[in-house]
């Protein structure tokens, strides 16, 4: 098929960036859509203009390395996918796609499409653990059951990759769904519990302090988000921030 | 230099506690003193660096990705073993410590994976407490599944997405370290060089990948935890971000190879559908518990079905051939990945391949799918369900257990494994060979480590399923942070490793020279042409069948692409800044040179053994015939110049406790 691409291209953070325009045939039905950018690549390459770049690794939807905003829409057309399960055949011959990075203060561009997202690794380490040694010498890993409804949820909330089309989405950059699956794993889990008002606390400031914006319940980072993670748990957050704040002596 | 595998004296149920307890302390004072670097944050990267901080070392942890929690490990599906025997079936370490010896196919050292089989069980232990939401059953306890070549049910499990868990457990504990201060990460960093002054490992020269800049990094010791080097192969399950560069430059500095021709070649993977293809997928081996494996039996129905005159679902039950349970009944399609995949590779190469390319069997679930369908109509107390409602039945129960496989299966190939069989060939998806470490995990250059799959230490020449993140924590948690004190312990008095020493200063002018080299090469070829054509060498002579005549072939063809490699690759861009490209180049270049060492390796392993078959040691009926007499070490290389004139080290393997059998599965 023949496409028209229109690629944000930005030679690095300081720089003006600017939508730029490539025509592409030969593109195959089979190609993910990562590999429709490999190939353009290759074109650009062979004809000595700078390839594109991007973000990826895994390129099965596991990572959270990959990103893009595609037509209007983090990881593309297509419900719970990253960017890299996309594949072309989502698209026709005579398409024109417009690819851009994702966007959010947070979230400053590095080149072309590839964005810093380490403000959700900062988020992480506010408080994003259980403080347990690891030595080994704990308990039995049986030894404290945990109900399996618990149990699928904390797996559930577990799941996101941290890919950040959550704020990508979001009209006010909030990282909200982000951080509530982090905290909501914890506050399922009994290994969680000593720790949880602390938790929550400092993950939420941290958040603020990272530049995302406040959450107005539009729901649309649910929309997007490839491993549908749940607005139950900005509901969960939400109480158990207002729990701890009431009852923290800080 | 005589290997020396330092394997401690004594009972083998023994060894490490032994050892362990012998092993020098560092007090806390004088741990404060010393800096250790590791190089990678994968599942080995992630827990070592946790767990040395924990102890008190000043540590530096570096990644290519832009986050630590990236690392390949996270792509990990099916589970992760430990001999805990909740399901009381028989299950303990030295069944898991056997088993692991045995599926390796007797080319792995006994100490070392008796001691991987005794820690297992701490393994889950520290991954609950970290909050790890492992699969339970309804009483709230931990559940497990069955994996390949094995007979219990050791293997825990996070959905499809138990790598993810682990490693985001692991990167909890290590957040908690950087939180505290202890451990200092440089995420989006390379390693292009290993610093060696006096004979030891003393730093890195890591290259930023945001900004270009070369940065010097010493430290007392330096751990490499940087994973496998399917990628040779250009097209295998990995990230597309794996490589060997760190592994290599320690092995030019003088760290040596170990077995580094054994390669696992995944059997359930997804077809390669286009030249334009960058990676392949796994379909779990979980599948071929269910899913039977199997080729049309006449070659003209082969036929029809590549030229799409004929639809698998048309051909009947006598036409079918399931090779795998036709030549090893005892095991059917449950055989172990190697045989499994050499015997797709079989058939598709005798003219019964299914997909356009000829490449490809099905696994097919119609059968499956009746048979759960019939229990759950029974168990629903229906009379005389017809067929369509008893399919209906048995798909809702495959999709329960396999929903998300048959999800990914569907987005990548457009076609629905619920109503036509999956297609699949084998990959490229694991190395067990690696840098040669001893019970340390120490590799010939004294104070460099190297963990999980970047050593080639517990999986001998097959690795079994659910094996490597069992390795990866074991080695980060458990045995690194204490055997690293046995090198340091004799460093205390060292002080601050300075990085204005001339060593510093060369092995920052080589990469410096290197880049350099790439941006102003001008030349015409893009590098994945490179390292595609690396790759389809690599397949077709060192893949899953080798013989003399192609080995050899191998390594003249690979050295004439290193050549033209370096005349006329073409990298566009500047050195300073973000650039892609140019850091593919520079782990492309130490691929094509691994490459030619692995077609050395399987060159001069006269033997068939594990993932490694050499057409030339088969019996009549196309087993693999293993050479115990004369092959029972592991080769270590040690670099010379030109990888295909490296020495050979060999390390004798020696078995007190299991007896050298033949593998059978018949
Ligand atoms: C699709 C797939 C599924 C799998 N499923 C299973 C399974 O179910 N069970 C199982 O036991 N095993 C499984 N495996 C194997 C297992 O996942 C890996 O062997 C294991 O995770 C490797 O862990 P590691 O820590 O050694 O390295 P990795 O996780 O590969 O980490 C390597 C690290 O090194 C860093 N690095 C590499 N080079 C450099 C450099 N030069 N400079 C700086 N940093 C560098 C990377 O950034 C990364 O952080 C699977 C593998 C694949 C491909
Ligand atoms: S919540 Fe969803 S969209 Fe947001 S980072 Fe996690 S996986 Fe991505
Ligand atoms: S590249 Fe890993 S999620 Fe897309």
């Amino acid at each position: 098929m023949d496409l028209t691409l229109k690629i944000w291209r930005q030679n690095g953070p300081q720089e003006k960036g600017e939508m730029k325009t490539y025509p592409i045939s030969g593109v195959e039905q089979d190609m993910s859509f990562l590999e429709m950018l490999d190939y353009l690549n290759d074109q650009l390459i062979n004809e000595g203009i700078e390839p594109v770049v991007f973000d990826h690794d895994c390129r099965e939807g596991i990572c959270g390395m990959c990103s893009l905003f595609i037509n209007g829409e983090a990881h593309g057309p297509g419900r719970k996918v990253t960017t890299c399960q996309l594949h072309m055949r989502e698209f026709k011959s005579g398409d024109t796609i417009y690819i851009e990075p994702f966007r959010a203060k947070a979230f400053p561009i590095i080149k072309d499409l590839m964005v810093d997202r380490s403000a959700f690794d900062r988020i992480q380490r506010a408080g994003g653990y259980i403080s347990v040694n690891t030595s080994g010498n704990t308990i039995d890993a049986n030894a404290i059951p945990v109900p399996k409804e618990n149990a699928d949820k904390a797996f559930d909330a577990a799941t996101c990759i941290g890919c950040g089309a959550c704020v990508a989405t979001c009209k006010n950059s909030s990282a909200m769904l982000f951080a509530s699956a982090k905290i909501s794993q914890f506050s399922l889990l009994p290994q969680g519990q000593p720790e949880a008002k602390e938790r929550v606390l400092n993950m939420v400031h941290q958040m603020d302090l990272e530049g995302f914006g406040n959450c107005t319940n539009t729901g649309a980072c649910e929309v997007e988000c490839p491993k549908g993670i749940s607005l139950e748990n900005i509901a969960r957050m939400n109480r158990d921030y207002l729990f701890a704040s009431l009852s923290s002596n800080k | 230099m005589a290997l020396d595998s330092k394997v401690p004296e004594g009972v083998l149920a023994d060894k490490w506690t032994k050892h362990k307890g012998e092993i020098p302390l560092v007090s806390p004072a004088n741990k404060r003193l010393l800096d250790i670097i590791v190089v990678g944050t994968g599942l080995a990267g992630s827990s070592a660096a946790a767990s040395l901080a924990e102890m008190g070392y000043n540590v530096k942890a570096f990644c290519f990705q832009d986050s630590p929690r990236r690392a390949h490990s996270i792509a990990a599906q099916g589970g992760i073993n430990a001999a805990k025997n909740y399901q009381n079936d028989g299950d303990s370490v030295h069944r898991l410590f056997y088993d692991t010896i045995k599926g390796g196919d007797y080319r792995s050292r006994e100490g070392n994976v008796h001691r991987l089989a005794e820690v297992s069980r701490n393994i889950i232990d520290q991954c609950v407490a970290q909050g790890v939401p492992f699969a339970r059953d309804y009483g709230g306890l931990l559940d497990n599944r069955s994996f390949g070549g094995v007979q219990v049910s050791r293997t825990f499990y996070a959905k499809g997405q138990t790598g993810q868990q682990l490693l985001l457990g692991a990167y909890s504990a290590l957040n908690r370290q950087i939180a505290k201060g202890r451990v200092k990460m440089y995420a989006r960093h390379e390693m292009q060089e290993l610093v060696v002054v006096d004979g030891k490992a003393r730093g890195i020269i890591a290259k930023n990948l945001v900004t270009g800049e070369f940065e010097r990094h010493s430290a007392h010791a330096v751990l490499l935890c940087t994973g496998g080097y399917g990628n040779v192969f250009f097209l295998s399950t990995n990230a597309m971000g794996s490589n060997v560069t760190a592994a290599w430059k320690a092995h030019r500095k003088g760290a040596y190879m170990a077995n580094p021709c054994f390669t696992q070649i995944h059997p359930t993977c997804i077809p390669v559908s286009g030249e334009n293809q960058s990676k392949l997928t796994l379909m779990s081996e979980s599948l071929r518990n269910d899913g039977r494996i199997w080729v049309p039996a006449k070659k003209e129905d082969a036929e029809a079905i590549r030229s799409g005159k004929l639809h698998p679902n048309d051909i009947a039950e006598e036409h079918r051939d399931y090779y795998l349970e036709r030549r090893y009944p005892a095991f059917g399609n449950l055989v172990p990945r190697d045989v499994a995949s050499r015997a797709a590779k079989e058939r598709c190469d005798a003219g019964y391949g299914i997909n356009k390319t000829g490449e490809a069997v099905y696994l097919d679930f119609a059968a499956a799918i009746m048979r759960y369908g019939g229990e759950e109509a029974h168990v629903k107390g229906l009379k005389n369900p017809s067929d369509v409602e008893v399919k209906a039945l048995g798909e809702k129960v495959v999709e329960a257990k396999y929903g998300n496989l048959f999800q990914m299966y569907e987005k990548i190939t457009a076609s629905n494994p619920y109503k036509e069989p999956m297609m699949i060939y084998p990959a490229v998806h694991y190395t067990m060979g690696g840098l040669w470490v001893d019970y340390n995990l120490m590799t010939t250059v004294p104070g460099c480590f190297a963990l999980g799959e970047a050593n080639f230490s517990d999986h001998g020449a097959n690795r079994l399923g659910a094996s490597a993140l069992m390795q990866g924590l074991a080695d980060g948690y458990f045995v690194a942070p204490y055997t690293v004190g046995e090198f340091l312990s004799t460093d205390i008095r060292t002080g601050r490793i300075s990085t204005d020493s001339p060593e510093f200063e060369a092995a920052e002018q080589a990469v410096r020279e290197r880049t350099e080299k790439f941006i102003t090469n001008n030349g015409t070829k893009s590098v994945d042409f490179f390292h595609k054509r690396l790759g389809k060498i690599m397949w077709n002579e060192v893949g899953m069948a080798r013989n003399e005549e192609g080995l050899k072939q191998a390594i003249a063809d690979i050295q004439a692409l290193r050549e033209e490699f370096y005349a006329d690759v073409r990298v566009l861009g500047a050195a300073n800044g973000m650039n892609p490209e140019l850091d593919k180049a520079g782990r492309v270049a130490d691929l094509i040179e691994l490459g030619e060492l692995m077609a050395k390796d399987a060159l001069e392993r006269n033997e068939s053994c594990g993932g490694h078959f050499r057409e030339e040691y088969q019996s009549a009926e196309g087993e693999a015939l293993r050479d115990d007499e004369n092959f029972a070490f592991v080769s270590a290389w040690e670099f010379t110049g030109i990888p295909a004139e490296a020495n050979l080290h060999k390390e004798e393997l020696t078995f007190e406790n299991v007896e050298l059998k033949t593998r059978s599965y018949k």
